[in-house]
């Protein structure tokens, strides 16, 4: 769907992108992360074509970008804004004509999104007139007004108060399941666990990690359990499958111990150490979070 | 071409729906309206005789019974009764007057009483027809042949003032001509002011609504900056072409209401009416759109540089500056001299040239090739212009809170895209 090989953007003080490369299938939801000033923005910019690389290419559905696909892309820019003293209506067909649409299409598809958002009684309103949430709201259909194949979201989430947010989210999944590629920008993890079938990690205009959300986790196992059994704490010593990280003991005389196996140890091996000496209430692989992925590369790098 | 023309169309609707434009356009017919019915008043209330005035002569000398005769809204007739008599009757009739002419008129001075002032109109008329009955009378008395005297008379010499130049003699109004070129000079001046600063402030609100990042992901800096110049630039056209149309009907309609036939208003409308109004207006339209081309360009630039109004003062100056220097030399020494070396040069380079050279072509006589390659100049200064303009402006759309400056700008213009 969207294949970006090698580039390179070079801002007067500063690099912005570094070779970068990175390939989104189609249909994925696909998160671009990294902190603020890693070189999000300037990417997404390169693949809405308002920025031109200073080297390297960005294929769409295996064609060099041009002027022609820029209708087929839909674009949230961070830093949202609409013209103040327009009508929100006639603001919505006319951003939607300028990616294409003929008049009427536009309006009949924004008179579809306006009832499924509750939005019907805005269209006579200006924007100055609608609180910031609002414009959001009338920002995001006028994203996707056009039914673009590849939906750029930067920063999506942020300006949203947590029930709007919830109702984004579920628009864009079910824009997802209607065969839009997502490509999305945040510097929150929390959603992108949540959200994402692949991710890029970008960092100081380096990509430094990429690939399917799930992959890349597994990748990151290290052995770690966490057990929590009941009845007295258990003393251990040095003959147990495994090594103890750390130990913690609740009011209700159960204790939680997280461990990493040693030699070629499973966890059964634990399990059957364990069972004949305490009553085991649960025992968990500790898979680490992408935002432990994200803050170990980072420290890493830096 | 078609996104073009989509955003001429939206900055075209969205200015002229305003209510701030749509008053404009009658305000200034209705203030034209409004000083000619002024003027026309003015003029007739000095001139005119509002009713008719019955002047009652009482003629000691007998040299002017019955040889006063009557013209329109004043009538003259020979009293019959003493002056006492006749100066009771004036306190009730403000248009009676008693015309006293004593028996020695020569010596003594002629009176005339009225219940008011008399106009100055009336007295004039007295002391005119006074005068040729008087003259008539003397060389009568001389024995000159008076009916020989006044074929002789019949002449009339006016004088109106000629031009020699190389294309022929015309008519040299001076007076109108220089207004006319003022008026040219101010007003393409303050029109190439307020549409250019329309064009920054519109890009200024779209850089600090942030919405321009949505727009150039739909279409090309210079796409959406080309729009832009000329939605707005069709707006002055037509506010313009309004502004004539209803200017043309209103003076139209204060000609019928306030000017007789004699009236003076009419005079100074014959004498405009020799100076080629269709040459002149082309020659604005097409000093209007090239200069405006020329200087909203360079605007469109200045506000892609900046985020907010005010920081406009910096970059606003040195483009204004040959502006304004043209204009006050217009208004204070090119409009007399309009053929000087200097008002030739002013209206051959492309950023002095719409008001110098409008105020020259009221007096005629621009050469051609003199227009020819100002105009050619200007067409090139626009190209110019807009080049320049549209790579800083591709650049500093996207640039929030750095403060620009001239160097700055240089290096946004060397920028690969």
């Amino acid at each position: 769907m969207l294949s970006i090989r090698n580039i390179v953007k070079q801002y007067a003080g500063h690099r912005a992108l570094s070779d970068v490369s990175l390939e989104v299938e189609k249909g994925q939801i696909y998160g671009l992360l990294g902190p603020n000033g890693a070189g999000k923005t300037s990417l997404i910019r390169i693949i809405n074509q308002i920025t031109a690389p200073d080297s390297g290419e960005v294929y769409f559905n295996g064609q060099k970008l041009n002027q022609n696909h820029i209708e087929r892309i839909g674009y949230l820019p961070e830093e949202r804004g609409l013209y103040k003293k327009m009508e929100i209506g006639e603001q919505m067909i006319y951003l939607a004509r300028l990616k294409g649409l003929s008049r009427a299409d536009a309006t009949q598809r924004l008179k579809f999104w306006f009832e499924k958002l509750e939005m019907e009684t805005w269209w006579k309103k200006k924007i100055e007139e609608l609180s910031k949430g609002m414009q959001q709201k009338a920002q995001f259909v006028a994203t996707v007004l056009h039914e673009p194949d590849l939906i750029i979201l930067d920063e999506p989430f942020s300006g949203f108060d947590p029930v709007n947010a919830e109702i984004i989210k579920d628009e864009i999944l079910e824009l997802n399941r209607k065969g839009a590629t997502i490509l999305f920008s945040t510097h929150r993890m929390e959603s992108v666990e949540e959200l994402c079938d692949a991710i890029a990690l970008i960092h100081k205009s380096h990509k430094i990690l990429d690939g399917k959300v799930k992959a890349i986790r597994h990748s990151y196992r290290n052995d770690t359990y966490l057990v929590e059994y009941a009845g007295e704490k258990l003393n251990f010593d040095g003959t147990q499958p495994f090594d103890v990280i750390s130990e913690l003991a609740d009011s209700d005389n159960t204790h939680t111990i997280r461990l990493k196996l040693n030699g070629n140890n499973t966890s059964n091996d634990v399990l059957q150490y364990l069972i004949p000496k305490a009553r085991i209430n649960m025992l968990q692989e500790v898979i680490p979070s992408m935002n432990e992925i994200f803050i170990e590369k980072v420290n890493l790098i830096a | 071409m078609n996104k073009v023309l989509l955003i001429i169309q939206r900055e075209y609707i969205t200015r002229v729906r305003k209510k701030s434009f749509i008053v404009m356009i009658f305000v200034v017919p209705l203030l034209i309206l409004g000083m000619s019915g002024l003027i026309a008043l003015v003029a007739k209330n000095t001139s005119e005789l509002s009713s008719q005035q019955v002047v009652n002569i009482i003629d000691n000398s007998n040299a002017f019974a019955g040889k006063f005769h009557n013209v329109k809204n004043i009538k003259f007739q020979p009293a019959h009764q003493s002056l006492t008599d006749a100066k009771a009757g004036l306190q009730d009739n403000e248009d009676l007057s008693v015309l006293l002419i004593p028996a020695n008129y020569t010596k003594v001075p002629v009176q005339i009483f009225s219940k008011k002032k008399p106009s100055i109109k009336l007295t004039q008329e007295v002391e005119n027809q006074m005068n040729t009955i008087a003259t008539t009378k003397s060389m009568v008395e001389h024995h000159i042949d008076t009916t020989f005297l006044n074929t002789i008379k019949k002449n009339k010499i006016s004088i109106s003032a000629m031009e020699v130049t190389a294309t022929g003699t015309k008519d040299a109004n001076v007076g109108p001509t220089m207004l006319v070129g003022i008026a040219c000079a101010i007003f393409i001046y303050l029109s190439l002011f307020i549409y250019g600063a329309q064009v920054m402030r519109g890009v200024i609100e779209e850089k600090t609504s942030r919405i321009i990042e949505v727009i150039i992901s739909s279409v090309k800096p210079f796409q959406l900056m080309l729009g832009k110049i000329i939605g707005v630039g069709l707006v002055g056209l037509t506010q313009f072409t309004a502004w004539i149309v209803l200017s043309v009907i209103a003076t139209k309609i204060a000609g019928q209401a306030f000017s007789s036939p004699q009236s003076p208003m009419l005079g100074a409308l014959a004498v405009l009416q020799t100076i080629p109004f269709g040459y002149i207006l082309g020659c604005f339209l097409f000093y209007f759109i090239t200069g405006y081309l020329l200087y909203s360009a360079l605007f469109a630039a200045v506000g892609s540089a900046v985020d907010s109004e005010t920081e406009t003062q910096q970059f606003m100056f040195p483009i204004t500056l040959p502006l304004l220097f043209t204009y006050i030399l217009s208004v204070s020494v090119l409009f007399q001299a309009p053929d000087s070396p200097l008002a030739v040069w002013l209206s051959i380079i492309p950023f002095t040239a719409p008001v110098a050279m409008m105020v020259r072509i009221p007096f005629g006589g621009v050469a051609t090739w003199q227009l020819a390659l100002s105009m050619s100049l200007m067409v090139i200064g626009f190209l110019f212009t807009t080049y320049v303009a549209a790579r800083i402006y591709r650049v500093g759309v996207l640039m929030y809170g750095k403060k620009a400056s001239f160097k700055e700008l240089a290096k946004w213009f060397f920028y690969k895209e």
